[in-house]
């Protein structure tokens, strides 16, 4: 199986990596004493490491084509994790699990535990948001972070000029994150793929760029500060105490949301944005209005990441456009890809993994775009559909076998 | 000939152009109730854009396009109708180039036909009230009871992508079915099927035309198909219509002969 062949070919892949790293890896110019530095050693082990590399990609690229032919073969192609989570047996004992690891969380960790995990959970409610337009609708929004960014504007705009509470306000943001939503969806409406995702990308820098120049507006780049925190029947509660709150009601609009997008996805709207991201010219000929089902999509995913602005905006106090670049909305986007466009579970995993992972490996900090690149690229190539790919709803008949899709 | 029923699709004058190309010229054509008319000519001909124009999916560069619905007592004119509403009327067609929707089940794809036909909106489906939990539950059995019909209910949870290649012809009609439609427009719907499957599709239209009272506008190559199940013929070439009538007028006309010298000795 490792052929004389695939010797070489790996050879001559890590001797045009040593060629293409020579002048980064293994020069340095020492400026202090003017002398230039060879450092041979790094040209092996970069040798080596490609040499390895390679070879184990060639490996799995073997083992991935001769799954696509079992597949054809009418293999089960659905992994051993996803067959276990549809099992009751498994899957409630699962939920209950993470039920209680949830409730216990933020009095078992510290404050400052519990601070991560409420910017995780955000990045789930506002990723489930972004899933409805991407992996369901099909509609490549690289702007998402502008509703995120006008939901937190929303709820500290209209505390600091009119008072409003954060739970006047959440709903609010709600309402504000889909009126852009559908701003957006208008201009749009008749692109696809990478034009979309090339306009939606310059509206959110728009945004951005608005909140960033309109000093009167929004106060520029310098922010927003003290705006509050959510308050609890007008009783004072201690920092601590306010975080748990916080996170209990993080905990509230996840739950809320997922409750929300899975019945979504499971009815006649959801069915029209998956019709549209299959196939957009068959999904009007079969009587469905692309207009209307594209804005819905907009306008439906934009609420949960304005709701996720406001609660990000109450959370951390301060808001200032630096939060809210074009790198957001990336992010977002890869909790998305990375988990399974189009399975609520696989999402949320993607985003727990992605706002958590680089908060508990800090020492990899300069590496982690690098990290994420690789990930991605890696996903792309062996599992396009994500960590957990979507499973479409089957229908039992009487008298009939049971066949699962 | 058998007596049929009033027309309920007239074409008239219709014509299609892409910048210098006369892909459609002037076409007439008229569908009467209940009648299976077939729409045929060389490859390049129109007949596919011919579906486009009056499916809503190009605006033609002039002509008339109207229905009248046998349920209806009035004409609707087509031009300018965007797709959807096109169908919502009772128009429905299939794809010559197999376009399901892939990742979708064989009943959700026989669903989201009856998409026009279901009111639920953001509401229903967040609170599932009673008129939406019934109205999917009647949905889903609806679907069912076409996919039996059509010969797939066995098939009802598979994907699209996974089905055998004149299953996914034959899920492309039940699709376009469960649109409620009173005429269908069929675009080579025996394309890559073998003989077998290609007379299993002969009685299925012809049990869509018995059974469910819907008319059938088909394009086809397969000639034994078309003079078998045909009531009346359109033959266009370069974008013209050159014979018109019976299947067995066509089969002697002169033009239609010149036209498929050489390219079809079935005919
Ligand atoms: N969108 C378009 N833009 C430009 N030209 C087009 C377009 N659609 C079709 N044509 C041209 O119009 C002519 C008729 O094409 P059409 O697809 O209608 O033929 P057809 O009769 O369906 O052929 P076939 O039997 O091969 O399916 C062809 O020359 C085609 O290239
Ligand atoms: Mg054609």
């Amino acid at each position: 199986m490792f052929s004389i062949e695939e010797v070489k070919k790996s050879f001559l892949v890590s001797i045009w990596f040593m060629f293409l790293t020579f002048p980064i890896m293994v020069i340095r110019v020492n400026t202090i004493y003017k002398i230039v530095e060879w450092r041979w050693e790094r040209m092996f082990y970069i040798g080596i490491g490609t040499f390895v590399i390679s070879f184990i990609w060639r490996y799995l690229m073997r083992r991935k084509e001769m799954g696509v032919k079992k597949k054809e073969v009418g293999e089960d192609a659905l992994p051993l994790a996803q067959r276990l989570l549809q099992n009751r047996r498994v899957s409630y004992p699962a939920i209950a699990l993470v039920a209680v690891l949830a409730l216990i969380y933020p009095f078992v960790f510290s404050l400052y535990q519990a601070n991560i995990m409420i910017t995780a959970l955000i990045y789930v409610v506002i990723a489930l948001g972004l899933n409805i337009v991407v992996g369901l609708a099909g509609l490549l929004d690289l702007g998402y972070v502008a509703f995120y960014a006008v939901g937190a504007y929303a709820y500290a705009l209209l505390n600091y000029h009119f008072g409003l509470s954060f739970w006047v306000v959440l709903p609010i943001g709600a309402a504000i994150g889909a009126l852009f939503g559908i701003i957006l969806g208008f201009p749009v409406l008749r692109l696809r793929g990478d034009y979309l995702a090339i306009v939606t990308l310059g509206f959110g820098e728009i945004i951005r760029l608005i909140l960033e120049n309109w000093n009167e507006f929004s106060f520029g780049p310098s922010g927003i500060a003290n705006i509050p925190r959510p308050s609890f029947f007008g009783i004072d509660l201690s920092l601590a105490e306010t975080t748990r709150f916080v996170y209990f009601i993080m905990i509230g609009l996840t739950i809320f949301t997922i409750f929300v997008v899975n019945r979504l996805e499971n009815s006649r709207i959801g069915r029209a944005w998956i019709a549209l991201r299959e196939d957009e010219v068959a999904c009007q000929a079969m009587g469905i209005d692309k207009t209307k089902t594209k804005l819905t999509a907009f306008a439906l995913g934009a609420t949960w990441a304005g709701m996720g602005g406001v609660v990000f905006a109450a959370q951390t106090t301060f808001i200032n456009p630096a939060s809210f670049t074009i790198w957001e909305s990336v992010i977002i986007l890869c909790c998305v890809v990375l988990g399974g466009m189009g399975s609520i579970i696989g999402v949320i995993l993607g985003a727990l993994v992605i706002k958590l992972l680089p908060e508990y490996l800090r020492e990899f900090s300069q590496y982690r775009m690098l990290l994420f690149g690789a990930i991605l690229v890696i996903m792309m190539v062996f599992r396009p559909g994500g960590i957990i790919t979507s499973v479409r709803r089957t229908y039992q008949f009487k008298g009939k076998s049971n066949r699962h899709a | 000939m058998p007596d049929f029923g009033k027309q309920i699709l007239a074409v008239n004058g219709l014509s299609m152009v892409f910048g210098g190309l006369r892909a459609l010229d002037r076409i007439d054509l008229d569908v009467r109730q209940g009648e299976v008319v077939a729409l045929i000519g060389p490859n390049g001909a129109g007949k596919t854009t011919f579906f486009n124009c009056i499916t809503g999916l190009y605006a033609p560069t002039e002509g008339d396009m109207l229905i009248s619905p046998p349920r209806k007592d009035k004409n609707i004119r087509l031009n300018g109708l965007k797709p959807n509403l096109v169908t919502e009327q009772g128009l429905a067609r299939t794809f010559q180039n197999i376009r399901l929707f892939q990742n979708m089940t064989v009943l959700e794809n026989v669903m989201i036909g009856r998409h026009c036909r279901m009111s639920a909106g953001i509401a229903g489906a967040i609170f599932r009230n009673r008129a939406t939990r019934h109205e999917e539950q009647q949905v889903v059995e609806e679907s069912y009871v076409i996919l039996q019909k059509i010969g797939l209910a066995q098939y009802v949870n598979d994907f699209a992508k996974n089905l055998p290649y004149g299953a996914q012809r034959r899920l492309e009609i039940a699709r376009a079915m469960a649109t409620d439609p009173f005429i269908l427009l069929l675009d080579e719907p025996a394309a890559g099927m073998n003989t077998r499957e290609t007379e299993e599709l002969d009685d299925l239209i012809e049990k869509i035309r018995e059974m469910e009272g819907i008319s059938i506008l088909l394009i086809e190559h397969d000639m034994k198909l078309v003079m078998s199940i045909s009531d009346r013929i359109f033959v266009v070439d370069y974008g013209k219509k050159i014979a018109e009538g019976t299947p067995e007028e066509i089969k002697s006309d002169p033009a239609v002969i010149k036209a498929y010298l050489g390219e079809e000795s079935d005919a």
